[in-house]
């Protein structure tokens, strides 16, 4: 008997496998990355092959793991952030400056391929991008500043410091540890997916087997009932603004990396709207609270699938942008319950023509 | 009076089905309303009136029946299309935007306009004569909504609900933070309307209220329709009885004071303010309170009760005096965390707002409080935490029963009683409970009034009790303060508590 009611608990009522799947959190992210791929499948079948070469692997897959990095990275500390009802437009401009200073550092350095001198810069890089967040946290939590605002002037000037950071200049780099950040393979898949990997086990161990994930969501719910519940809100608040500069800085090494070199102006643009793009379509809602990590995963992982396909389809250049708006719009009319639900019940009208007469002349 | 049992229902629900996950709100209820009338919808916490309202007001949609409006089949999704046939409400908790002005409140989305143009002067010149004409109100109607309490905002919702021609004015306790005066000044209003022929439908928990205004009564319980009386042919006790499914003697069991086996020596303070106060919140005041002591503190809406509350739990900081908790370091108390590290507890006069954290579970909003003093890293296990919801939602009759249930979905007494169990877990010394028994019913007025007592007497914890209902203020209080205008005026100990006594230190004015 307690059993077959703790069993009901979990799921609010008893359901079938079938409508517990459906309702599940990752259902529509899911069922939708799984429609582009199946597009892919069809159009392309080539997408799917996947060669080794050298030791290495090879193909679209890949290519998508490898150029989705920097975005599930930032994508996930986007997540935190979005949980707390706070967003961070600032996060393409912190990947910028993390790879200039860490460019800047190693080529500045006598010997380029030395793995102290690496090290030394890529620590630097990423202790300045938690101090960048840090600077965000400070601007929301304690000024009061909205989340949209504060994180616009890092944004805005972010570029900037990228540019006095690398005297306006592209700085190029030889440095082999370096570009293995972005470029390098173990054990034949791209070095860069085992650091996201990286990430994303710690942000999941912190927040789901710490108290950390329940402070968030009850923060991003309702931060005065928080702070009268005895939850440091400001501190919160400050602590994921920082994990979400330290993982655009990661990001920012990746892609500099992989370039073996750090552009101010372009490195990281417009990153941070796929990356809030994705923590959407995973599920997490902006206005705070339930966040879900594997689920931003999958929304990245789609948005660079989506980006792979329109070239490997052979989009345009020039129309390439507004496909990926159609499908990027109609992704998020399909995830939209109401929308759902509009669309189901015209479909339902339109099967009873005649009742339909019957209750406008009733 | 206004009894209409020949004419036509201006609203007209049959057989009314409505569910949410777990929850069954509404299962076959008929309900009608006629014009001219006041017809008091009752019912206990989880009744299914709230649901019944929303489902009236196009926020939810029914699963199964109908509505109809003057005999017309009337479907609405979403509260715009339900004012534009002519329902209007006033909420329980205030639904307006408190950044905007007075004015800008009851004309937002229909301003009058010239060229397209708002226009601002006529807009204000109007909702300063609507406010005085109709409910005699007398304020300056272009500063923010968030300048004036709650009773005043209360008011201007309604003002705002009459001034759109509504045919049906749904009231849902209206007068849940109005002082006496306000509540009469209401009814007239109420009354003046009736007469104009607009159809009423009125949601409270005060009986008094009920039989006041009411013409016809309907009773819900547990989501199904008991009856429909006329409130002149159905006896009070009849009606709570009615309402709760079984004989009233819950109230009356209740001791009439409290603590008359508790050592009345016992003077150890565990929480002592000297010279506490707060420009603008309240006037400098001296309290303490002893181990297992209840203290009420009295006094009008707006006399800075909660504010003198939230002093002594640190939730606004005092700009002078000292507090000194027990157990408190030197610095004392500066924050809520602070406090609660103390061992001090507190339910916040806004359930919604600075109580619940609405989409979270039931098990999270109980476990967050101890979860908070405990830090990151030392988790309460899920077997734990699911033993822990498993005991409050027991002991404190919570329903419905599910741990998983998002605490949004539960009805406002059984939201109350998370805030109770969350603050329960942490073991206070001093429990604040801030208008505990606000917007629910009888039957849970009474369970926390009782535990009020067992928790004081059997557990050795202090709490002040703030509440705006007297009886209840003297029925559970050792000691009571009482307040008037932001400042703490007398001290009532338990031999000289009588109601005359304290009415008289609320009404203050020692001449005339």
């Amino acid at each position: 008997m307690t059993g077959d009611t703790k069993g009901r608990y979990a799921t609010g009522k008893p359901t079938s496998w079938l409508n517990r799947t459906y309702k599940h959190h990752l259902f529509w992210p899911m069922a939708l990355w799984m429609a582009l791929l199946l597009f892919n499948l069809f159009y392309s079948p080539s997408f799917f092959k996947v060669v080794v070469r050298e030791g290495h692997l090879y193909g679209s897959l890949i290519d998508i793991l490898n150029f989705g990095a920097p975005l599930m990275l930032v994508a996930i500390g986007m997540t935190t952030v979005i949980a707390t009802r706070g967003i961070d437009l600032s996060v393409g401009s912190v990947v910028a400056i993390a790879g200039a200073l860490a460019c800047q550092m190693i080529s500045k350095g006598s010997d380029q391929n030395a793995v102290s001198l690496v090290i030394y810069a890529v620590v630097m890089a990423l202790v300045l991008s938690i101090a960048l967040g840090l600077w965000n946290g400070l601007l929301v939590s304690i000024t009061g500043i909205q989340p949209i605002i504060a994180t616009l002037i890092l944004m805005v000037a972010g570029r900037g410091i990228a540019q006095l950071i690398t005297d306006g200049q592209i700085i190029t780099v030889s440095s082999t540890p370096y570009q293995y950040i972005g470029a390098g393979s173990l054990a034949g898949l791209p070095f860069s997916i085992f650091l996201v990997a990286i990430v994303f086990a710690i942000s999941a161990l912190l927040t789901r087997r710490t108290a950390l994930g329940l402070y968030i969501e009850s923060v991003g719910c309702n931060p005065e009932a928080s702070r009268l519940a005895g939850i440091r809100a400001k501190t919160v608040m400050i602590i994921v603004y920082m994990f979400c500069g330290l993982c655009a800085g990661v990001a920012g090494l990746i892609l500099s990396g992989n370039v073996a070199s750090a552009d101010g102006n372009n490195a990281g643009l417009w990153i941070e709207l796929d990356a809030i793009l994705a923590v959407v379509i995973g599920g997490t809602s902006l206005t705070g609270g339930r966040f879900y990590l594997t689920g931003t995963i999958v929304g990245a992982l789609m948005i660079q699938t989506l980006t792979t396909t329109i070239y490997s389809v052979g989009v345009k250049p020039e129309v390439t942008l507004v496909v990926k708006a159609v499908v990027v719009m109609a992704v998020c009319l399909i995830q939209s319950e109401p929308f759902r639900k509009a669309i189901i019940s015209r479909w339902k009208t339109r099967r009873y023509p005649a009742e339909r007469e019957v209750t406008r002349h009733a | 009076m206004a009894q209409q049992t020949g004419a036509e229902p201006v609203l007209k629900l049959t057989n009314i089905h409505k569910g949410f996950p777990g929850v069954r709100a509404l299962s076959g209820v008929d309900f009608r309303l006629f014009p001219g009338e006041v017809h008091a919808l009752m019912g206990e916490n989880g009744a299914g009136k709230s649901t019944l309202i929303k489902v009236l007001t196009g926020v939810y949609s029914i699963d199964e029946g109908t509505v109809e409006m003057e005999g017309k089949r009337l479907v609405v999704h979403s509260p715009q299309e339900a004012q534009g046939a002519g329902i209007s409400t006033v909420y329980q908790e205030v639904n307006l935007c408190t950044n905007l002005s007075v004015a800008e409140n009851i004309y937002i989305g229909r301003e009058p306009r010239r060229f397209g143009r708002i226009q601002w002067k006529e807009m204000n010149r109007r909702a300063a004569q609507l406010l005085e004409e109709r409910l005699h109100l007398r304020v300056d109607v272009t500063l923010p909504l968030s300048e004036y309490p709650v009773a005043i905002q209360q008011l201007v919702a309604i003002a705002r609900a009459i001034d759109i021609k509504a045919k049906v004015l749904i009231l849902d306790e209206p007068t849940s933070s109005l002082d006496r005066g306000e509540v009469a000044r209401l009814f007239e209003v109420v009354r003046k309307l009736r007469g104009e022929g607009m159809a009423i439908l009125f949601v409270t928990h005060f009986i008094d209220q009920v039989y006041e205004i009411s013409d016809r009564i309907t009773i819900l319980r547990g989501g199904e329709l008991i009856a429909e009386y006329k409130a002149s042919e159905l006896p009070r006790l009849e009606l709570v009885s009615r309402m709760i499914g079984k004989e009233l003697t819950m109230l009356d069991e209740l001791p009439k004071t409290a603590g008359d086996s508790r050592m009345s020596d016992d003077h150890a303070a565990i929480v002592a303010a000297s010279g506490l106060g707060r420009k603008g919140a309240i006037e400098p005041f001296n309290l303490s309170i002893g181990r297992g002591e209840v203290i009420g503190l009295a006094g009008l809406l707006g006399s800075g009760r909660t504010e003198l509350a939230r002093l002594l739990y640190g939730a606004d900081r005092a700009d002078q005096g000292k507090l000194h908790v027990e157990g408190a370091g030197k610095g004392g108390v500066h924050s809520p965390r602070g406090a609660i590290d103390a061992g001090l507890a507190f339910c916040p006069e806004n359930r919604k707002t600075e109580g619940i954290i609405e989409d979270l579970t039931v098990r999270e909003n109980i476990v967050v409080a101890l979860q908070a003093t405990r830090g990151w890293f030392k988790t309460i296990s899920r077997k734990r935490q699911n033993e822990i919801a498993e005991k409050y939602i027991k002991t404190l009759n919570i329903h419905p029963p599910n741990p998983e249930q998002l605490v949004k979905n539960l009805s406002g007494g059984n939201q109350q009683k998370v805030i109770l169990g969350r603050w329960l877990l942490t073991q206070p010394k001093l429990l604040i409970l801030d208008e505990p028994t606000r917007g629910i019913d009888i039957g849970a007025k009474a369970e926390i009034q009782r535990l009020v007592m067992t928790l004081s007497r059997e557990e050795g914890m202090s709490v002040l009790y703030v509440s705006s209902e007297l009886e209840e203020v003297l029925r559970v209080s050792d000691r009571i303060a009482v307040l008037r205008d932001r400042v703490k005026v007398e001290e009532i100990g338990k031999e000289e508590m009588d109601e005359q006594r304290i009415m008289k230190a609320i009404a203050g004015g020692g001449g005339a």
